[in-house]
């Protein structure tokens, strides 16, 4: 699948002349071209259309299961959304369980493997691709996945595992095995498989060499072009140092500087689009023309609506399946609660953060505009919307938020790059408990994969954008396609539960505690 | 009728003062009850790693312990081999919100603590546990010097 030309290393590094760029130009080209031939059938086949239209399946399975569990669970999205608030705050935490993981931590732990790159560069891509109008597609993504990640973290909770020395382990492939067999159901254990595989090629693709790509596209649009595979060298040893050589101070500032940072990209979004409030009517207007017209982007409308969803689907990960493994630690009688608590996940990643960002690259002006009709300009393959200084993905929004403070680019580094890590740290343990589902646990099986993770840090550094978004986009929504397939034969199961919490609740059965 | 005094303990040598004060008012008293609390500070508030939520409630049990068979229990001990009736109780969460409620929940007469034995910069800006507790109680609180 075409995607962007970029501004990755691979490609900058082509303009250096000293010997030790083309050497290096030629190390990350090979690694580019041998990983774009590996993965390419795995990516068509992911991506490939309906029969005699352009619209990719996959998507449509996404949008389709989404809009299922929203009817089917009654729009609990908005009818849970208050008591899901209430659950965060631990109105309805018993004290005697202090000390235990709470709602508010399970949500964080789940939201900083979410919030990260697919916020920020993400939606550049969508934006840049689809025109603003991917944006409302976006939105309207997030709001039906709330009931996606509400289904598939309900059952995480119900299905985990508990040991014997206290420790959990939950996620999609336990509720695959237990889930069915106790429904009397054939080919759990099948599912659970052929999940894990998925899981693994996701936490190596989109939890791993998306961050470290972008994260370097960050950094040498800052320092100058300089060979990927030195950030990812740098990178590897960083994530081997804290999940192989159980470093946990650098895992727990991340841990605790990554919400700051959120809240600082937030803030700092406000802020530009405060500044600019003559033209947020102007940009809502953009993005709700563009969601039924496109605006003159390449493949009009369905262009807009397939880059919204995809991008919203790789950023928070509703229907995927990752969100469940973290969100299966939490300490509760009632698991329905871990997924009311969920559903605010998909709300704040995509429906917040996700649009602040497209505002902010809509205001910027940085999207070409043919004056004469209003539509957008296309770059020369025409196959992304042509920008003020050719840039794309995360540089894209770097430039938009330079419009508006232009030391900005330098706290986006930053943020990106403690993102990326975040992220690629949550994701590796995704990998891992996939991993072990499959080979067993034991030190030495969690220390090949844990080696196998840090060289993909090093190959998604080197490799341009392209093949690796193809790639990362491809593993994750292989998994969704495993795990929704799960979800359906599974959802009366979250209904019961749901149906029997929320009468309890009526009846006060369920108290409230006092704080 | 008897009456009831919280401990709080921190595990420090401070905690021995707070003991000793209450040791001399339940001589007065006659018929009192100690409970000595130690509290294990925790909030639900903070940001975990998936690691550190899988390990938990394993971690939970071995804090717990640890507090009883290190600081509780011997307090417990020294106390009851002294002619006290006493028990211990181990907390997770903010130290002045649960020796409040312990003793309200307990129907306590009184609060015994030491004066705060940590001081610096971060005590400065966000007042000791001690400090807080002395301010939000709704026991009366005796601080040992």
């Amino acid at each position: 699948m075409k995607k962007l030309a970029l501004t990755t290393l691979a490609l900058s590094a082509a303009g250096s002349t000293s010997a030790f760029a083309q050497e290096a130009r030629s190390i990350d080209q090979a690694v580019n071209e041998t990983f774009a031939a590996v993965t390419g059938p795995f990516v068509s086949f992911i991506f490939s259309p309906f029969p005699g239209t352009s619209f990719p399946w996959i998507v449509m399975w996404l949008v389709i299961a989404a809009s299922l569990f929203t009817v089917y669970f009654g729009f609990i999205q908005v009818r849970g959304f208050k008591h899901s608030i209430q659950l965060v705050k631990g109105d309805y935490a018993d004290p005697n369980d202090a000390g235990e993981v709470s709602h508010f931590q399970a949500l964080t732990t789940a939201l900083s493997g979410t919030v990260g790159l697919g916020n920020i560069a993400g939606v550049a891509v969508a934006v840049g691709i689809g025109g603003p109008g991917a944006t409302f597609w976006m939105i309207m993504a997030g709001l039906l996945g709330m009931a996606s990640k509400f289904t598939e973290c309900t059952l995480g909770v119900k299905y985990r595992n508990e040991y014997e020395d206290g420790t959990v382990s939950g996620g999609p492939m336990y509720y695959m095995s237990k889930g069915f067999a106790e429904r009397g159901l054939p080919g759990g254990k099948i599912l659970a498989v052929v999940f894990a595989i998925f899981c693994i090629l996701g936490a190596l693709g989109g939890g791993n060499m998306f961050q470290a790509n972008q994260a370097h596209a960050q950094i040498s649009s800052i320092t100058g072009a300089y060979p990927g595979w030195i950030t990812g060298i740098v990178f590897a040893l960083v994530v081997y140092a804290v999940i192989v050589g159980g470093i946990k101070s650098i895992a727990n500032v991340t841990e605790k500087v990554v919400p700051f940072m959120g809240v600082l990209y937030v803030g700092t979004a406000l802020i530009i689009l405060l500044l600019n409030y003559d033209k947020i009517g102007w940009a809502f207007g953009q993005i709700f023309e563009g969601a039924f017209t496109g605006l003159g982007v390449a493949g009009g409308f369905v262009g807009a609506l397939i880059q919204g969803f995809k991008r919203a689907a790789f950023s928070n990960e509703a229907g995927v399946g990752s969100a469940a493994i973290a969100h299966s630690a939490v300490r509760t009688k009632e698991p329905i609660t871990e997924g009311l608590v969920s559903l605010l996940e998909p709300f704040i990643d995509t429906v917040v953060i996700c649009t602040m960002t497209a505002l902010v690259i809509t205001i910027s002006g940085l999207l070409m505009v043919d004056p004469a009709t209003g539509n957008f300009v296309l770059n020369g393959d025409g196959n992304a919307i042509a920008t003020v200084g050719d840039v794309s993905g995360v540089s894209l929004t770097s430039a938009a938020f330079a419009t508006g403070f232009s030391w900005f680019p330098y706290v986006l580094a930053i943020a990106v790059v403690l993102f990326a890590f975040s992220t690629m740290i949550s994701w590796s343990y995704y990998g891992l408990k996939a991993w072990t589902y499959l080979f067993g646990e034991g030190k030495t099986t969690e220390l090949v994969f844990k080696i196998i993770f840090c060289v993909f840090v090093v190959i998604g550094a080197s490799a341009s954008l392209g093949p690796v978004i193809d790639f990362s986009d491809a593993a994750i929504f292989a998994m969704a396609v495993v795990n929704i397939t799960a979800l359906y034969f599974l959802m009366p199961v979250v209904k019961r539960e749901m149906n029997s919490y929320m009468d309890r609740l009526k009846s006060g059965e369920i108290k409230r505690f006092k704080h | 009728m008897s009456a009831k005094i919280v401990i709080g303990l921190d595990g420090s040598g401070s905690g021995e003062r707070a003991v000793a004060f209450a040791k001399k008012q339940a001589k007065q008293i006659g018929t009192c009850e100690l409970i000595a609390v130690y509290v294990i500070e925790w909030s639900p508030f903070s940001f975990q790693t998936p690691e550190e939520n899988e390990q938990r409630h394993k971690r939970r049990v071995e804090e717990t312990d640890a507090a009883n068979s290190r600081i509780i229990s011997p307090a417990v001990d020294a106390l009851k081999a002294d002619g006290f009736n006493a028990r211990g109780v181990v907390k997770h969460g903010d130290v002045a919100d649960l020796l409040n409620a312990v003793a309200v929940e307990e129907g306590a007469d009184q609060i015994v603590v030491a004066r705060s034995s940590d001081g610096g910069f971060a005590s400065r800006l966000f007042g000791s546990s001690t400090a807080n507790l002395v301010m939000t109680a709704t026991v009366p609180v005796t601080v040992v010097g």
